[in-house]
């Protein structure tokens, strides 16, 4: 029978079949931790008496808690101290391999799995975090999970869960300069909705995505979660087989060879039936920027805010009112006139090494606007070592920019890295919710090279504005 | 996992749609370590008005929440689901869930209702005008009464069933051990092991600094 490629990806991990309305028993191949959502996991695992089932196939990282600064010294927040602790001592006890601060591995869990070739084609990877979504990139079926689903899989390494629907989401065409996967997802959250993907496995296809890098993919199967969508997937292909090819757990000699052949599999066949659709051209696609409080409430640069009074549906309008108002914002406002505070690149949304090429290649030889603060936080310890030895550490130093250690920092205020009550930030990061970047902030989502524009001028920009 | 077959309690009006996650409660939060004791994280931000609803005596000790469509979307703590529990709740009605937090809320005990979007503004209304109605929400026949109306709510027949009974997935799941021993054994050999541990040489990360 045809099938898509999540359908595909399923059907290899059943375990068991459910009956009777119970869902399926998957397997999973690859379980990422951190320490926010592993804390009570383990606690349960302790209370009932049962061990980790595979260490094995099980990974940590410290990244949400951790400060970007002084990571030499002990963490001067001491919840925040003692949840890294608990992982630590989790760690030990259970056998679990374990990247912590300081370490050349350590950084975001969605940026440390793929760079350590442990994210491939074909597996099921779960982790409590809903960008787990990234992972989908190689053609993995990723998604995320609460505590308790952690604590399922450290115990049992398989889920239940009742099958998705497919939606297929088509960008067709070629993306013109200046715009870039990030613009891609905000239109397509834009387009169906912080809802309208919920109990869907999105798969981007269509030459726009063909055309797009690993991280370029990373980033679009990343916000997938912002369209309600527990996974996001691309099929493999050239790109990710040359991607994979060398890293450290990726699969050697005739594994590879395997490997390969079967990844070669991993595609919708022509025939395969979506539950849904949607199409997008990428010539029509701008820099896309979110002017609201949901993700999906994002419009092209060179729109105005939107003015509450057009909206003829009352709960959109209603909904439009609140996050003007909590935004700071004047309906019909042109958003390039709107001036932020503060820049963050960063993120598991756009903390890679190329979106810190392409910002790097927007400020050399500039100087960032005085009215506002830039920081720059490398997705993982890995990326932060390529920069430094690319000498990007420089050109974000010259530009008035600060340079950080790895972790989530400002794309969610768990960290010292937070926004002040009324602060307004550009942001590369994947949620622009009331106080996401702390208590207060206001937050506009934007893509790495807007960012850089951006922090430029002052004012929410794009690379034309530079030019002219 | 505590049963769950009915539970009549005071209905909470939350007049919200897209109620994300960091909403319920924000990551300045996560950072404990326990299962317990988040009622105060609830609606942090939220709880700083004084008009906001569960500062309002008549619905401060309300625990069925009924909200706009579109509710625990976005990050996939479960912590909300703690904190909604911690605080009272154990039914949270709405005309859509995200799909994580509709799966937390399984695993914990709180019933994740849907129901139509126009029996809700109903219900918003009947709370709104008497502050203080209860509502009863009986899952046997996946019903919503309040005063009187009667509203049918969806859940599919798997939760609903752990819901009435109480189980531990992790317990059914392990009845199965056999069958998940039998599939390890036919995993491919390329397929990713995170142990032994392979990586680039260790290298020394310098700290940043605060720059002035």
């Amino acid at each position: 029978m045809a099938g898509t490629l999540a359908e595909k990806v399923w059907d290899a991990h059943l375990v068991r079949r459910g009956a009777d309305g119970a869902p399926d028993l998957l397997y999973i191949d690859l379980h990422l931790i951190h320490e926010v959502t592993s804390p009570q996991a383990f606690e349960g695992l302790r209370l009932a008496g049962r061990p980790v089932r595979r260490p094995d196939l099980t990974i940590a990282t410290e990244d949400h808690n951790t400060p970007t600064l002084d990571i030499d010294r002990p963490i001067a927040d001491l919840t925040s101290r003692t949840q890294i602790q608990t992982l630590r001592d989790n760690a030990a006890e259970f056998g679990i391999r374990l990247h912590s601060l300081g370490d050349a591995d350590q950084g975001i869990v969605h940026v440390v799995g793929p760079q350590l070739g442990l994210t491939m084609p074909g597996l099921t990877v779960v982790c409590g975090d809903s960008h787990t979504s990234t992972h989908g990139a190689f053609g993995a079926l990723a998604f995320g999970i609460g505590t308790s689903e952690v604590e399922h899989v450290l115990a049992t390494q398989t889920l239940p869960l009742n099958p998705f629907k497919t939606m297929a989401v088509t960008v067709n065409g070629t993306l013109r300069p200046g715009t870039t996967a990030k613009d891609v997802i905000l239109a397509v959250i834009a387009a169906i909705g912080t809802g309208g993907g919920q109990g869907y496995v999105l798969e981007y296809r269509g030459e726009a995505i063909r055309a797009l890098s690993m991280e370029a993919r990373m980033t679009i199967c990343n916000m997938s979660i912002e369209a309600g969508a527990r996974a996001g997937m691309i099929a493999p292909d050239q790109t990710t087989f040359d991607y994979l090819r060398g890293r450290p757990h990726a699969p050697e000699g005739a594994d590879w060879d395997e490997a390969l052949a079967y990844w070669r599999t991993l595609t919708s066949d022509d025939d395969a039936v979506f539950d849904a659709e949607v199409v997008l051209d990428a010539a029509e696609l701008e820099p896309f920027v979110t002017w609201g409080t949901n993700p999906g409430q994002g419009l092209p640069l060179s729109a105005n805010v939107p003015v509450p009074e057009q909206i003829a549906d009352p709960g959109d309008r209603a909904t439009a009112e609140r996050a003007i108002a909590y935004m700071g914002l004047n309906p019909g406002t042109p958003l390039r006139a709107i001036a932020v505070d503060t820049v963050f690149i960063g993120s598991c949304t756009n903390g890679r090494i190329e979106d810190l090429r392409a910002v790097a290649e927007v400020i050399e030889g500039r100087h960032k606007a005085d009215s506002l603060r830039v920081l720059v936080v490398p997705g993982s310890a890995r990326v932060r070592l390529q920069a430094e030895a690319e000498g990007l550490d420089k050109i974000f130093l010259d530009f008035g920019a600060e340079w950080r250690n790895a972790g989530c920092s400002m794309c969610l205020g768990m960290n010292p890295d937070q926004l002040a009550p009324g602060e307004r930030s550009a942001s590369t990061s994947n949620r622009n919710f009331e106080g996401r970047q702390g208590k207060g902030g206001r937050t506009h989502l934007v893509s790495p090279l807007v960012a850089a524009a951006t922090a430029v001028r002052g004012t929410l920009s794009s690379l034309a504005d530079l030019t002219t | 996992m505590e049963k769950f077959t009915q539970h009549t309690g005071i209905g909470v009006p939350l007049r919200r749609s897209d109620v994300d996650t960091d909403q319920i409660i924000p990551a300045v939060y996560l950072k404990r370590v326990t299962r317990t004791g988040f009622e105060d994280a609830l609606f942090a931000a939220w709880r700083g008005d004084p008009a906001f609803v569960l500062n309002q005596p008549a619905y401060a000790s309300g625990s069925v929440l009924v909200a706009g469509p579109d509710f625990g979307t976005g990050s996939s703590r479960e912590h909300a689901v703690w904190a909604l529990k911690d605080y009272g709740f154990r039914v949270v009605i709405s005309a859509r869930f995200a799909d994580i937090f509709r799966g937390n809320s399984g695993k914990q005990g709180l019933l994740a209702a849907v129901c139509a979007q126009e029996d809700i503004e109903v219900i918003w209304k009947i709370l709104e005008t008497r502050p203080g109605t209860e509502v009863t929400v009986d899952l046997e026949s996946r019903t919503v009464t309040c005063d009187d109306v009667v509203a049918a709510f969806q859940i599919d027949d798997y939760t609903r069933w752990r819901l009435t009974e109480g189980l531990d997935d992790i317990g059914l799941t392990l009845n199965h051990v056999d069958e998940i021993t039998a599939f390890e054994a036919t995993r491919a050999g390329w397929r990713p092991h995170t142990l032994p541990a392979k990586h680039l040489p260790p290298v020394h990360v310098e700290a940043a600094r605060p720059t002035r």
